[in-house]
């Protein structure tokens, strides 16, 4: 709040000023002068009111891979949408599913937030819990048929996080998922429980 | 021409609503918590999408398209948080079918709940009731649901 870090402040909230003001604009459905300030008094006025920490880290849009990681997603969107559709629907019989925890490579807090939600939407998936420390993301798979099966959906999770970064990441990032998963720091013996 | 669009909108308006009729009956249908929250997430967020996609071609003007794209962004931003949300409380709660589970390799940080108060479903009983109630009665220390050592 210090005189010297207001400029860096103001720069990592522009993003969400500028969305703030878009979905005030999107709210009223007109785009006129009028509707731009008020739109601006009130993000100003959330922002200060309500002040956020701002998102660390870098991060870059490439176009192609960012259509690519789209398309999939809306292509996996529908296709979990009627894969679970058709789980509710078709007569009853005893289903496995399973929890799994799945080693990650990225290590950027908002590819993990993006990745959380994507999962969470992509056939099969929900997002138990995310470890950050150890960048281990946990899911809970509705439907699974065998170990093989599990094994398959642990690569998928691993294929829509390389999208993901290719899409969104720093160039650090994206040579991070080439490295491939490493444990970060030493191994430290299991928590004290 | 319009009879075209009229028919997509109706397809998609017809489709939404037929996904979140699934999801619905998933939500009955389910065995557990998170099997259920899976329905709720998925197949519904779908529906939504392709309803609003309908009504945005059916209603005529921009201003009403922005209002809808942000119910879908909105839709699509916070279904898997809430989803997210109970499932933990779920497991925790320990609302989970183990027997249905063919692997499970979530080591909670903090030990999940052993606290028996009776308000488990009659399809996941905890593991062992007696253990958990006995636990209960020998420390009456800590709040339940504090993380023992």
């Amino acid at each position: 709040m210090n005189a010297t870090r207001s400029p860096l402040r103001l720069r990592h909230q522009l993003p969400l000023l500028a969305w703030l003001v878009l979905v005030w604009m999107l709210l009223w459905g007109t785009l006129s002068w009028a509707n731009l300030l008020s739109g601006a008094a009130v993000a100003l006025l959330v922002t200060l009111l309500l002040p956020l920490p701002h998102v660390v880290g870098g991060t870059r849009v490439r176009p192609l891979p960012l259509l690519a990681f789209l398309g999939h997603f809306v292509a996996d969107l529908v296709v979990s949408g009627a894969q679970v559709a058709w789980l509710a629907l078709r007569p009853g019989g005893r289903r496995l599913s399973a929890i799994v925890r799945v080693q990650l490579r990225t290590d950027s807090d908002l590819l993990l937030t993006m990745l959380a939600e994507a999962l969470s939407l992509v056939p099969g998936s929900l997002v138990l819990d995310l470890d950050r420390e150890e960048r281990t993301i946990t899911i809970h798979l509705l439907h699974v048929r065998d170990r093989a099966h599990v094994e398959r959906e642990r690569a998928d999770v691993l294929v829509v996080e390389e999208r993901l970064v290719r899409a969104f990441g720093s160039a650090q990032d994206v040579a991070a998922l080439e490295r491939g998963p490493v444990r970060p720091g030493p191994a430290v013996e299991g928590p004290a429980r | 021409m319009t009879a075209v669009v009229d028919v997509v909108a109706m397809a998609c308006l017809l489709a939404g609503a037929f996904l979140c009729l699934t999801a619905g009956l998933g939500l009955v249908r389910f065995p557990d918590v998170l099997s259920r929250m899976h329905a709720g997430t998925k197949p519904q967020v779908l529906g939504v999408l392709l309803v609003m996609v309908g009504a945005a071609i059916r209603l005529e003007g921009w201003s009403n398209a922005w209002m809808l794209l942000l119910v879908a962004a909105f839709q699509l931003l916070t279904a898997p948080v809430s989803a997210h949300m109970i499932s933990r409380v779920a497991y925790r709660r320990r609302h989970v079918r183990r027997d249905l589970l063919l692997v499970d390799e979530f080591d909670a940080p903090a030990p999940a709940d052993r606290l028996y108060l009776g308000d488990e479903p009659g399809d996941a009983p905890p593991e062992d009731p007696a253990v958990a109630v006995a636990e209960h009665v020998v420390d009456e220390g800590p709040p339940a649901g504090a993380p023992r050592g």
